[in-house]
């Protein structure tokens, strides 16, 4: 892991304003995503785990240069990317494309799937000869047929559509593929399907995923390294293995802790918090997690714990490890 | 290669084998039938636009020759719906009418719809100060009755069938702006258009491949119920003197003409009337019929 990561995150933040007050002249600030940094290898998955408006997907959204960091850098294969020109983030994009979670509301409803497919193909430049070609290919890699082209997208089940949004995404053939929740929309049936045409897409055409989920067992399925956010930062981020058998965090011991073991016999111990998750426009001073905490000492309220090794790529933010 | 060979995904392939064809248009058509009166009102408008076009050939007297022995007589099988004070036929020169009312509804909205497209689009993808400039101008344009408006800009132009058509156009174009801006806004924050955006296309792919095409139902539903009331101002304008001149046929002016003879022939007054008031009904109809098949939230 000494190799120039892919994607390196580097305190990233971004502030939503909220305007109050009569004139709207008061401004207070949502923060969506405080202080994050991360890395993401060649070829691994990054699984981003969380409750929802815990700004997992607007981190992914940054990543994409969908939206503007308030503060901070994204560095991709070594570059800057948070410093390009609208135009160069056009072009940069063939490098990184993006999966979304609803498959009924990514397609466009008044597209042909052919024309869906090819659309990326004609924003970078492809030939016309090759489009229809690669379309095709495309179709088949993700386990659709060529004769769909010819289909609108309301002709197709919620697992099919996100088999075009897939294609749709490897069209180019990025480096990196940010996945906003793909599964989460669909089946669990149809879940295991989409997860297995994922990994299977890894190994053939060498891509690099940061995989964005709620659901752990999903993340678990897929990822190679795993980290868990709460309230706009990462509060553990590990190996899979060592996050799943020794979770340091509080918040990952309890998330842990929810996740259902399929047999009735066996009991162990829930971890239950208290309350809900506070609002981002006004995040607890501290350690944000201190109000649902219940390990939460005097030092949690006062001071914001820094994200710390603890072991060999095992980075926690908590005054108590 | 990718096998993602799975049973639940054979079925479905073997089921959608059979996913019968469908297009946009044999959509609209299957639920436009439904729809009698605007199916009817559809069929009028067609009338319409073929007298427009074959007018002169199917008059039964010239439009504008006066028959000084043929006064002012009531409908009979000779003169359908009359002769007016000049002894000419009233139901050729309503005839002769229907091409001016129509190219002046059909050329002033196009106008109106193309201008009001753009600054719709325009003002709902950029939004901030220059969704402000052109909505600020729209609530302007909106805040003057539309005839006093039309009346205002021939004051300027001077009175002609022409200035007509420029005057109602201005006053279409902020309710086509406002039309097209409020469902481009309501496509700007769809997925698929961030999807878009993510693939790394331009602006103007975005608007005109995927915000445009969104918003053409309604501009179609719009256009049909705008030529109905761009007639109608037409022919008020003419009656008013400041649209068609005498002799042209033109209803409104033909409404004018009769107002010294409604108590003694009113028939010079009805007949052009009736067709003003058939023309815009079967427009609003028709636009109707539209609007209820092609909005997406009246499901079937």
């Amino acid at each position: 892991m000494t190799a120039t990561p892919l994607v390196e995150v580097k305190n990233i933040k971004k502030y939503f304003p909220v305007k109050k007050g009569i004139l709207g002249l008061k401004k207070s600030y949502v923060k969506a995503v405080d202080d994050v940094s991360f890395t993401i290898h060649k070829g691994e998955t990054l699984g981003l785990v969380g409750e929802s408006g815990c700004g997992k997907s607007t981190t992914g959204r940054l990543i994409m240069s969908l939206l503007d960091a308030t503060e901070g850098q994204i560095y991709f294969e070594g570059n800057e990317i948070t410093t390009l020109s609208d135009n160069e983030i056009r072009k940069a994009r063939r490098d990184f494309q993006m999966i979304f979670q609803d498959p009924y509301a990514s397609l466009n409803p008044r597209m042909m799937v052919k024309d869906i497919i090819n659309e990326p193909l004609i924003v970078h430049g492809f030939e016309p000869k090759e489009r229809m070609k690669r379309v095709k290919e495309l179709l088949e890699v993700v386990g659709l047929n060529a004769y769909h082209a010819d289909r609108y997208p309301h002709q197709f089940s919620g697992g099919q559509r996100q088999r075009i949004g897939i294609a749709r995404a490897l069209a180019v053939s990025p480096k990196l593929i940010i996945a906003d929740e793909p599964v989460s929309a669909l089946d669990v049936s149809i879940q295991s399907q989409i997860l297995n045409l994922l990994k299977d897409l890894q190994n053939s055409f060498d891509l690099t995923y940061l995989f964005i989920a709620h659901d752990l067992s999903v993340v678990e399925h897929i990822s190679d390294r795993v980290g868990v956010m709460y309230l706009g930062k990462i509060v553990e981020i590990a190996d899979k293995k060592t996050l799943y058998k020794d979770p340091q965090h509080p918040y990952t011991k309890s998330l842990l802790s929810a996740v259902p073991i399929p047999d009735p016999k066996l009991k162990r111990e829930r971890i239950i918090l208290k309350g809900d998750i506070p609002s981002p426009a006004s995040p607890p001073s501290g350690c944000t997690f201190h109000t649902r905490c219940p390990l939460a000492t005097e030092v949690c309220k006062k001071e914001v714990p820094k994200l710390r090794e603890t072991s060999d790529g095992h980075y926690v933010s908590c005054h108590l490890v | 290669m990718a096998n993602p060979e799975t049973s639940g995904l054979a079925t479905e392939m073997a089921l959608d084998q059979n996913v019968e064809k469908s297009s946009p248009v044999k959509d609209f058509w299957r639920k436009f039938k439904k729809q009698r009166l605007a199916l009817v009102a559809g069929v009028f408008i067609l009338i319409l636009v073929i007298i427009a076009i074959i007018g002169p050939v199917i008059t039964p007297y010239s439009s504008d020759e006066p028959d000084y022995a043929n006064v002012l007589q009531g409908p009979s099988l000779e003169h359908l719906a009359g002769t007016d004070n000049y002894g000419r036929d009233i139901f050729s020169r309503i005839l002769e009418g229907t091409r001016i009312s129509l190219s002046v509804g059909t050329i002033s909205v196009l106008l109106g719809a193309l201008i009001g497209t753009i600054l719709g689009l325009i003002s709902a993808f950029y939004g901030k100060w220059v969704d402000s400039i052109i909505m600020r101008i729209c609530d302007v344009l909106f805040a003057f009755p539309g005839i006093l408006l039309a009346i205002g800009i021939i004051a300027i132009l001077g009175p002609s069938l022409v200035n007509v058509v420029i005057a109602i156009s201005i006053f279409s174009i902020p309710n086509f702006a406002r039309i097209v801006r409020s469902s481009a806004l309501s496509i700007k924050s769809t997925v698929y258009v961030e999807a878009t955006k993510s693939i790394g296309a331009k602006n103007r792919r975005i608007i005109w491949k995927h915000i445009f095409p969104g918003t053409i139902s309604s501009i179609i539903v719009n256009f049909t119920m705008r030529i109905g009331t761009a007639i109608l101002t037409a022919a008020s304008l003419s009656f008013l003197g400041l649209g068609a001149q005498p002799p042209t046929p033109e209803w409104g002016a033909m409404l004018s003409g009769g107002r010294d003879y409604l108590s003694t022939a009113p028939h010079l007054t009805f007949y052009p009337g009736l067709a003003i008031f058939l023309t815009v009904l079967a427009f609003n109809l028709f636009g109707d019929g539209l609007r209820d098949t092609l909005d997406p939230k009246i499901k079937d």
